[in-house]
């Protein structure tokens, strides 16, 4: 017993974290930059594109474009059918990901070393020179539309579209990443040209690469694979404010379980307190044990599986976010504690204690992330999004360190707004009016 | 003239390749209280996965309790004497740590992942809980609703996941995995106090758990921690070799339906009992494994891919899946999500027709070699995760496996030939021993 305490509380070392310090600026001959960091051991190269505009991009009759067009990339490319690339992709051993988002498109690749040169020169027939033919447009509208209506029926998804509509009525926030029935049937090849000329650009992708390449290797790669994208990408969508209430909405759905979502406005990511309020909801609502919602909602009621709360930046606009299931019958419950729990921060910030303990998790776990290549790739590549600086990474812990309980405090009260709270709940809550 | 080309890009890829998988240090002992070692080294970074897990899952609960060893991995993050009031994960994560646990049918494991040098103290505590584990009647009521809220997210709010379950229970007459591993509602709300203690105190013994260390450590240094934390406790008495229920023949292929609102996209998918990898003899398993892969594995280029989605444009998706790791025979499965206006009768009618074609027209050696190179490429990518390789052991040795079975499965699966899948597909879909489902919307009225 003594023994396991006496360890446990043991101040950290900071761990040397690799990639701090092995993080390599390469810019290509066209001026393409990316972040790398070399790591030689598997001979394999991990890479992520996030090319910064998506889907919000879509015009509102054309809602849903940049999500089908994204799905279209590898469904027929620069003379190879669809089942000719995937073929190839196979034998080469190649992994390929795209994926719409919002504020971005993204394109996640990983590479055998030994078929590096063939596997950029598929990925770029993908990237620069898709086919968008009519069979394959018409077989990947109809995988998503089996989405959309899967969507209409999953509480999860109605949730969280049902919030975004009361947050951004008028904004292209509010509207769902894969448009509507409506809209997705109006949409044709054309449309897929279109929204690709506008998405994918050398002006507007952040790059993160780690593996089994040199910089030299890598600069020529990049103008091999991107070179022949435009360089005059813009971002046409406005800044937005949330419109927000303390109310509860509540959509009947048929279902033994109630899905709780609950918002109000958040920090951007380039907001001097962003950090602080980071510290702030790892206490309040983080993957911690000993957050303060997962103490009162889970341990000391067992009134849900699972709840947490985050930060949501986006380019326009911020918000801070959370999510829970509960029974119908328990569900009301659990959400006067997540109100009051809001109220109870907003009036008496966290302790020092809690500070330290959340400063010890979060430094420590920090190096944790960077346990693989792929997956350190989409950090390098997140944090140009996020507008961090190369230093960022080596500094992020002393930064933390540097939090005090007055900082904490005084963001505190800025940050939190119960009598902005709204949470969207449905299914059959019982006791939960509008 | 593609294919050509493929074939001999094949021929250059395979050799070294096949050579550089096998690079993953592995190191593995056993301790005298028969607790077995795994070390599995990843230099990349001062980090290390540390994981006991333990050959008990819910396949091996007693009838009537089903659910209780999910419920008591939830119930060993309650306390100890030395660690009590659920302290186990803030002190985790007081020392930067993140940790979890899972269970099925067949295991049931712990983990934490955390910073190299923190390694003593995570067999420190787990060894503590091992054997120390001290529970009241609150905490296990409070959980006991966790628990019970943790199956209406992941069964009940999920038709999928519901008729799975049904599937299941019809595809094993006699076999416990015909029992979800969350257990049966009605089940699960009885369980007691009680319950949980004589399963822990009848399972949780050094002689019935794997430890498996991977990360930026020495095998050595590992092994000497091992037996420091470890080695002192006391194996358990009542441990035997596992055997459960078997089925007997099975002489009726079983069909079910199942309606429900919330379905969108309704499928057919149909699975066959199948016999899973056994240690020293997995030739069969690898078989099945590739006649997954050939006929439902990779999206469009796969034989049911290219038949029912490109050719035939009369499905949103199709696939076929096995794994071979369970510790008893388990299924293999394939399934097609036809497009809207496709009855799901057709849809099943186009799956058999495929695999038809397969058993009378063979496999193409392009597909084949393709598939081989994937997997060949899966191995260099699964040294990328290091929980991943941690898992990939210790699910082997709770499923019966060893560490060298493990070693070889890749040389295995490349050497299959085009024989033994078509072997391995006409003894084992056989449909006297399958389960056809239709998942379906909400039922008309007047059908």
């Amino acid at each position: 017993m003594i023994r396991i305490f006496t360890l446990a509380f043991v101040l950290l070392a900071a761990l040397p974290l690799r990639a701090a310090t092995d993080i390599q600026v390469v810019t290509s001959p066209k001026g393409i930059t990316a972040w790398l960091v070399q790591e030689p051991s598997i001979p394999m190269v991990s890479f992520e594109f996030v090319f910064q505009g998506g889907a919000a991009q879509d015009a509102p009759d054309k809602l849903g474009a940049t999500n089908l067009m994204m799905g279209l990339l590898e469904e027929g490319a620069g003379g190879l059918s669809a089942t000719e690339f995937a073929q190839r992709a196979d034998e080469l051993g190649a992994r390929f990901g795209f994926d719409a988002g919002r504020d971005s498109v993204s394109v996640s690749a990983s590479m055998l070393s030994r078929n590096l040169s063939e596997s950029v020169a598929l990925l770029r027939l993908a990237l620069v020179e898709p086919t968008f033919g009519d069979v394959a447009f018409e077989r990947v509208r109809g995988q998503v539309n089996s989405i959309i209506r899967s969507n209409a029926t999953d509480p999860q998804a109605i949730a969280g579209q049902r919030l975004r509509e009361i947050l951004f009525p008028d904004h292209p926030y509010g509207h769902p990443v894969e448009g509507t029935l409506d809209t997705v049937a109006t949409l044709t090849p054309a449309d897929m040209r279109i929204a690709h000329r506008h998405a994918l650009g050398r002006n507007n992708v952040k790059i993160g690469v780690v593996g089994d390449i040199t910089p030299g290797a890598l600069a020529l790669l990049l103008d091999d694979l991107l070179g022949d994208l435009p360089d005059d990408i813009k971002d046409g969508v406005p800044d937005v404010q949330p419109v927000l209430t303390a109310d509860t909405t509540v959509v009947e759905f048929d279902t033994p379980q109630s899905v709780a979502v609950f918002a109000q406005p958040g920090l951007k990511r380039d907001d001097p307190d962003y950090l602080v309020a980071y510290v702030l909801n790892h206490i309040l609502g983080g993957r911690s044990s000993s957050a303060r919602l997962n103490v009162e909602v889970r341990e000391k009621r067992g009134l849900t599986y699972g709840i947490s709360s985050f930060l949501l930046p986006y380019q326009h606009t911020a918000l801070y976010m959370g999510h829970f299931n509960s029974g119908n019958d328990t569900v009301a419950e659990a959400v006067g504690i997540v109100r009051a729990e809001w109220a109870k921060i907003a009036a008496d910030g966290v302790t020092a204690e809690e500070l330290a303990t959340a400063k010890r998790y979060l430094t420590g776990a920090y190096a944790l992330r960077f346990d693989g290549n792929a997956k350190i790739a989409g950090i390098l590549a997140g944090s140009q999004v996020a507008g961090l600086p190369l230093s960022y990474i080596a500094e992020r812990n002393d930064l933390v360190n540097a939090v005090t309980v007055e900082d904490m405090n005084h963001v505190a009260a800025r940050l939190y707004q119960p009598e902005n709270l709204h949470f969207v709940v449905v299914g059959q809550p019982e006791g939960l009016g509008e | 003239m593609r294919k050509v080309i493929g074939l001999a890009l094949l021929a250059i890829m395979l050799g070294p390749l096949a050579a550089i998988a096998q690079q993953v240090p592995v190191t593995s002992y056993r301790l005298n209280n028969g607790m077995d070692v795994v070390v599995i080294e990843d230099h990349r970074a001062p980090i290390v996965t540390h994981m006991v897990w333990y050959r008990v899952g819910a396949a091996d609960e007693p009838r009537g309790k089903s659910g209780i060893a999910h419920f008591l991995e939830h119930l060993m993050f309650k306390g100890t004497e030395a660690v009590p009031d659920g302290q186990f994960s803030p002190i985790v994560e007081a020392n930067g740590g993140n940790d979890n646990a899972f269970t099925t049918q067949d295991f049931t494991a712990y983990f934490q992942q955390v910073a190299a040098d923190r390694l003593p103290l995570m067999m420190e505590m787990e060894a503590d809980r091992m054997r120390g584990l001290v529970l009241d009647d609150q905490a296990m009521l409070t959980e006991l609703d966790v628990v019970l809220e943790e199956r209406a997210l992941r069964t009940d709010s999920d038709p999928g996941a519901l008729f799975s379950e049904q599937r299941d229970a019809a595809q094993f007459l006699n076999h416990p995995y015909g029992t979800p591993t969350i257990g049966w509602p009605n089940e699960v709300e009885k369980l007691t106090l009680q319950d949980a203690l004589d399963f822990y105190h009848h399972f949780y013994a050094p002689n019935n758990a794997v430890l498996v260390v991977a990360g930026d450590v020495q095998p050595e240094a590992v092994l000497a921690l091992a037996q420091y934390y470890y080695g002192p406790l006391a194996p358990s008495e009542g441990i035997t070799k596992r055997v459960r229920p078997e089925e007997p023949p099975q002489r009726a292929a079983r069909r079910l339906v199942y309606h429900d609102p919330r379905v969108a996209s309704p499928y057919v998918i149909r699975t066959y009992l199948a016999p899973n990898r056994r240690a020293g003899d997995q030739r069969q398993a690898a078989a099945l494994s590739l006649l997954a892969d050939v006929l439902g594995g990779g999206g469009i280029t796969s034989l049911l891919g290219q038949r029912l989605q490109i050719e035939e444009d009369i499905a949103l998706a199709s696939g076929a899946f096995y794994s071979g790791l369970s510790y008893d025979p388990d299924t293999f499965g394939m399934y097609v999500v036809p497009k809207p206006g496709v009855p799901l009768e057709e849809a099943e009618a186009r799956m058999d027709a495929t695999l038809q074609y397969l058993l009378e027209n063979g496999v193409d050696p392009a597909r084949l070699a393709r598939s081989k190179a994937t997997l060949l490429a899966d191995e260099i990518y699964a040294m990328d995760s290091q929980r991943g390789l941690a898992q990939r052991y210790g699910a082997a040795l709770t499923s019966g496996l060893t560490v060298e079975d493990v070693a070889v499965w890749p040389d295995i699966l490349q050497a299959v030939t085009e024989d033994e899948i078509l072997a391995a597909a006409r003894e084992v879909l056989d449909i006297r021993h399958s389960v056809t489902g239709y998942l379906m919307g909400q039922e008309e009225t007047g059908q």
